[in-house]
């Protein structure tokens, strides 16, 4: 279905899958906290864009305002060509904490959100066994394979990620939403994950908005690295990433990568003392 | 930080077969020496049985008037039981209504608290005077005493959903019932079987209370009548046997916690 949408030739290309308009976010009330002002941001279909930005610069309110769980006060916020007033249900999500259930088997976490879709619930019961071998398949792209029916406090923090990460693709999103996935994790944990995303963001049809603070992941994981103000957040910088996929972890090493990465600090530290 | 072997997570050395297991037998032992102690106190002091009787007075009172002792016993066992169960249905009712929105929660709760405040032996005039003396009004005490924790804990667990795991389901377009269903009502289990242990105790507390002060029946009435005759070894009968049933009911309720809800206990050994 997604690969339709490159056939609308309305105003002769196709039209972005996200598409944030001018919009302010204001927490509790007209006095409230001004978390983000004049955001402006597009995400094409496809692409893996990461955001960067200061602590407090309004990334979480991002990720809220475009999954339909927070409506801005000002301006438009545009899925799939609709505009958010509801959450949308043709996202995943996955936080930086894990938020397995612990009385569910790994599988059964993963299942989750199909209880939950519209169009999987009803389906659910009476082709269960598709589902389950849907998750199976999911479980061994990220490397966990046999480990379904495992509760989750008997997996190590890295591989609840992992089956964190299949929880959001179960259903098929055509938008997957990481929050700090790795925030948690340990240095050599974190860049195997790095790979798992990389070649879950090559294998599947999905598009990908990853928050982050660790300038090195956005790099080399993004095709876009969007870098925000500090607080009111707004997108103070776009940077496409030029690095050719697949990308290798021996990337990280090379020079025009760490100057790329160099340069993002240096914005961000502009971000952070123009606050 | 992980086992991923199910068994026990201590790791025991090898032992000789013939070592005795004190933690195992500990309970028998330390009660036993209560009721040592105890007797070697009161013979040596001298106290007179209508103070203090020794433990081998209790016992022989407990056999003396068994049939009494036996018969009233189930008499509160059954006030004590009913009520609890009521307290079961409605305080996971209530609590889940409570939890279910942030708005019930702050109108109800201070409502609650003033109610749970309230002595019950201060309410059972009052079923008296509506129900009558009798079994009724042990069983409504039992209920009322018991029911606040209850409600109490499963209410916390609704109220203590992460945010993140609202937010994924939410954002897949769940609705209130399905958090709720999904996520909400089980994590509350643990508090809620957690609770019953509390309940089950102080059910004991609101059937005696209201047999000792409205009744012809139960442990409660017995020995408010062995204490008008000075008949101290039966009231102290009548104490062991509600110890016991107490200890029974406990020890039921902390393996039915343990059966349903073991997940609980061993996701938070894990972290």
């Amino acid at each position: 279905m997604g690969r339709t949408f490159f056939l609308c030739w309305g105003l002769g290309m196709a039209s972005p899958l996200v598409s944030i308009e001018n919009v302010d976010m204001r927490y509790g009330g007209p006095s409230g906290t001004l978390a983000v002002s004049g955001l402006n941001l597009k995400i094409n279909r496809g692409e893996f864009v990461a955001v960067v930005g200061p602590s407090g610069c309004g990334k979480s309110t991002l990720m809220k305002l475009t999954t339909g769980l927070h409506i801005p006060q000002t301006g438009a916020v545009i899925v799939a060509n609709q505009q958010v007033t509801k959450p949308v249900s043709i996202v995943g999500m996955a936080f930086q904490n894990p938020t397995m259930l612990p009385w569910r088997t790994t599988l059964e976490n993963i299942l989750l959100p199909l209880e939950i879709v519209e169009r999987h619930r009803h389906r659910l019961r009476a082709h269960k066994a598709e589902y389950v071998a849907k998750a199976e398949k999911l479980l061994e792209t990220v490397g966990l394979k046999g480990f379904g029916d495992k509760f989750p406090w008997q997996l190590s923090g890295g591989m609840q990620q992992r089956a964190n990460l299949c929880r959001a693709l179960i259903h098929e999103p055509e938008l997957l939403m990481l929050d700090e996935p790795f925030g948690a994790l340990d240095a050599f944990t974190r860049e195997e994950l790095w790979c798992v995303i990389r070649d879950l963001h090559a294998s599947q049809d999905v598009t990908i908005v990853l928050v982050t603070h660790d300038l090195r992941e956005s790099v080399f994981l993004a095709d876009k690295v969007v870098v925000m103000s500090a607080r009111p957040g707004r997108v103070v910088a776009e940077h496409d990433v030029p690095f050719e996929r697949p990308r290798q972890l021996e990337l990280l090493y090379e020079p025009a990568f760490n100057e790329m990465v160099q340069k993002l600090h240096g914005e961000i530290a502009t971000a952070r003392a123009a606050a | 930080m992980t086992t991923l072997d199910t068994s026990t997570p201590v790791a025991v050395p090898p032992k000789p077969a013939f070592t005795v297991n004190w933690v195992r037998l500990a309970p028998f032992l330390y009660t036993i020496g209560l009721f040592v102690i105890w007797e070697i106190g009161v013979r040596i002091s001298g106290l007179p049985h209508t103070i203090l009787p020794t433990p081998t007075r209790v016992f022989e009172a407990i056999i003396q008037y068994w049939s009494p002792i036996w018969k009233n016993s189930l008499q509160t066992l059954y006030t004590t039981v009913l009520g609890f169960l009521i307290a079961v249905v409605a305080g996971l009712g209530i609590g889940l209504f409570i939890g279910w929105s942030k708005t019930i929660y702050a109108g109800l709760y201070p409502i609650m608290v003033g109610f749970n405040a309230v002595p019950k032996v201060a309410l059972v005039p009052i079923l008296v005077i509506w129900f009558g003396i009798g079994t009724v009004p042990a069983v409504l005490t039992a209920f009322l005493i018991s029911f606040f924790p209850i409600v109490v804990n499963v209410a916390t667990g609704l109220a203590t959903i992460e945010p993140e795991t609202e937010d994924v389901l939410r954002a897949l377009g769940a609705k209130k019932m399905d958090i709720m269903l999904k996520v909400g009502i089980p994590r509350s289990m643990p508090y809620f079987f957690g609770s019953l242990k509390v309940s089950i105790t102080l059910a004991f507390v609101g059937s005696v209370v209201s047999e000792t002060v409205a009744s012809n029946s139960g442990l409660g009435n017995m020995m408010a009548s062995a204490q008008s005759n000075f008949n101290v070894p039966l009231v102290f009968a009548g104490l062991l046997m509600l110890a016991f049933e107490g200890i029974v009911m406990y020890a039921l309720m902390a393996w039915f916690e343990q059966r349903m809800t073991g997940w609980a206990h061993r996701s938070t050994m894990a972290n």
